[in-house]
């Protein structure tokens, strides 16, 4: 066998093969017509995605509605709770593009990371606590768009077994009405990293800096496209259709270069219980198999993933390996994060990047921002805040 | 090779469990047999760090070795990571899927191993159930992270400042990952009551049941939102 060449260059795969995507012969069901059928039966409502919308290809060739205005933000609690920059930069992305958004209080986590981390529901309450959202998504007029890999790939589960079961279905509508609410399916169910597929040009026409220097790696989170692979977005044009083209392409798009590695199929090592109660695993793994294996092979200035719990594996695992002396010490965040910085945000009013652990000042400053000047001007912010003088940060402040 | 471990346990009690994991709507979905190819092996981040198998486990209830099983209920299933990697099986299986469904069963029966996997868990069991978000901003304190650094306590020094210094209004939080409104979390509480998900709590710990009960009945009782 040929020893493999090191690092692999650009994102193309080479095969000999073509794979002709034909949406009628392939495995994976799409439940679209399902869901609309049994919205046309009278069993829910199925809330259509607002025009205007994107067509984003997906695995097998299917167009995926995409919507780009009048969302419904469904946030993660990894990411508003320890990653605040990520969703405050998503939120900064719909403002700068000038689309309205609706940021609600009546919505609950999807409760999947404590699903699969003890396992303490089932399938009920699980379907329950999804429909609970999209009723309230529905009664706002906006459409839901889901913030967290792990929430969106346990709703299309969830979305599965409701089409599938309609003992559960009836369960699960029972309990909705008793709470007085209505029972929606949404038309498509959105992540915001498709969104930024969708809107990768737009953001690409407002970037600010030269980021052809920048080398990313990409970490595809498995909860994204490994729960429900088929309608998540994958495009010819990336990958040559072979992975998803989630995060990859709009970071092209932007102007970086995305490096490829070996182990890009593999986890972060978050393990959902164990990244709270058995750290061991998640460090050894999101270390020996993900960072290490990137700074070997492509040695990048960023990793970009766009989920919570990849977020946190890949940046926070860093430290105790860093103290071991090992290859480690790249900066983790959100291709959301990434973005917003290339077009101008501020790194720390907005993408909330000293709330990371591994030093990503190197990255801005490569990037061309002027890191000590935005410090500055957040620690005014804080001494501000501490004095009285501003109650919060708001909108006003870094738009 | 049949297991010899756990033979104090009647294989009654492990065919009871058995049948009841083969019982889940999702079961016969999730498991079709096994080309024992090891794909699902290769690509399981356990299977590195673990003597654990994703293709041993569907094998095991593939060829109903309720034995084997019941090892694997206790042994092995709280080693899994359910990233679902394993979802790549040609065969259309979902070993990550399949262990979701044991979980739950040895959640259901009290099971001691599925206890000592959870002890440590139970705060965020609390949270998550009472509050309606996973994690807080509060809980990242340095004494249970220590292994993050030093970046762990700046944050947690700062903590209100550095929320307050957050542009969105519904981030404006420290005890919740943002706001969420009082009636939101009444409904989540109907769920886990009405779901049956409150009274699989007692088989973890009685005592955070009973304190979840309470808040939960109090707070049902104040809302006017019935669950009978």
């Amino acid at each position: 066998m040929e020893p493999l060449n090191l690092p692999i260059a650009g994102t193309k795969v080479e095969t000999a093969k073509v794979f002709d995507r034909d949406p009628e012969t392939v495995r994976d069901e799409d439940l679209r017509e399902a869901i609309r059928e049994l919205g046309r039966e009278g069993e829910w409502i199925v809330q259509p995605v607002p025009e205007p919308y994107y067509l984003a290809p997906t695995k097998f060739g299917r167009e995926k509605k995409i919507p780009l205005t009048h969302t419904w933000h469904h946030k993660s609690c990894g990411q508003c709770g320890h990653i605040p920059g990520y969703s405050t930069s998503i939120f900064w992305l719909n403002r700068v593009l000038g689309l309205d958004y609706f940021d609600p209080r009546d919505q609950t986590s999807c409760t999947a990371w404590n699903y699969y981390a003890s396992a303490t529901s089932n399938q009920a309450a699980q379907a329950a606590v999804a429909m609970r959202n999209f009723s309230a998504a529905y009664e706002t007029g906006y459409y839901p768009i889901i913030h967290c890999g792990t929430s969106f790939g346990h709703y299309k589960e969830v979305r599965h077994e409701l089409v599938h079961d309609a003992k559960l279905r009836r369960q699960v509508r029972a309990i909705i009405e008793k709470l007085g609410r209505p029972f929606v399916m949404p038309e498509e169910i959105v992540h915001y990293s498709e969104w930024m597929y969708a809107v990768r040009r737009d953001l690409a026409q407002r970037v600010q800096f030269d980021l052809s220097p920048i080398t990313a790696t990409v970490h595809p989170a498995c909860h994204y496209y490994k729960l429900q692979s088929g309608d998540a977005i994958y495009d010819p044009e990336i990958y040559g259709g072979q992975r998803t083209a989630a995060v990859t392409g709009v970071v092209q798009e932007l102007g970086a270069h995305v490096a490829d590695y070996s182990t890009w199929y593999d986890c972060c090592g978050f393990g959902f219980r164990h990244i709270l109660v058995q750290r061991d695993f998640t460090r050894s793994f999101a270390t020996l198999r993900k960072i290490e294996v990137m700074k070997e092979e492509a040695n990048p200035d960023v990793v970009l993933t766009h989920d919570t719990g990849c977020v946190t594996s890949l940046d926070k695992s860093q430290f105790a390996a860093q103290a071991h002396g090992r290859n480690v010490g790249v900066p983790v965040m959100s291709e959301s994060q990434f973005a917003a910085l290339a077009m101008g945000a501020h790194p720390f009013r907005v993408c909330q990047l000293h709330w990371h652990s591994v030093d990503y000042r190197p990255l801005l400053r490569k990037m061309g921002i002027d890191v000590d000047k935005a410090w500055a001007e957040f620690e005014d912010d804080v001494r501000k805040i501490k004095s009285g003088e501003l109650e919060y940060v708001t909108w006003e402040h870094v738009l | 090779m049949p297991s010899d471990l756990y033979r104090e346990v009647a294989l009654e009690e492990k065919q009871r469990l058995f049948d009841e994991v083969k019982a889940d709507a999702r079961y016969q979905g999730y498991l079709y047999g096994c080309y024992e190819c090891g794909i699902c092996v290769a690509a399981c981040p356990s299977a590195r760090f673990y003597d654990f198998s994703p293709r041993k486990i569907t094998q095991t209830l593939a060829r109903e070795d309720v034995e084997l099983f019941y090892e694997q209920l206790n042994d092995d299933v709280w080693n899994c990571s359910q990233c679902f990697s394993c979802n790549r099986c040609p065969r259309q299986n979902s070993p990550g899927g399949l262990i979701t469904i044991m979980r739950e069963v040895a959640v259901n029966n009290g099971l001691r191993s599925m206890k000592e996997a959870l002890a440590g868990y139970t705060r965020i069991i609390y949270k998550i159930m009472t509050t309606g978000t996973q994690v807080s901003p509060d809980m990242l304190q340095e004494d249970a992270f220590p292994d993050w650094g030093p970046q762990v306590k700046t944050v947690s020094d700062n903590l209100d400042v550095w929320r307050r210094a957050l542009p969105p209004e519904t981030l404006h939080t420290t005890g919740l990952s943002w706001q969420v409104e009082e009636k939101t979390m009444h409904e989540l509480y109907a769920i886990w009551k009405l779901t049956g998900t409150l009274d699989m709590i007692s088989q973890v710990d009685e005592g955070l049941h009973d304190i979840m009960e309470e808040i939960m009945d109090d707070a049902l009782e104040d809302s006017g939102l019935r669950v009978d």
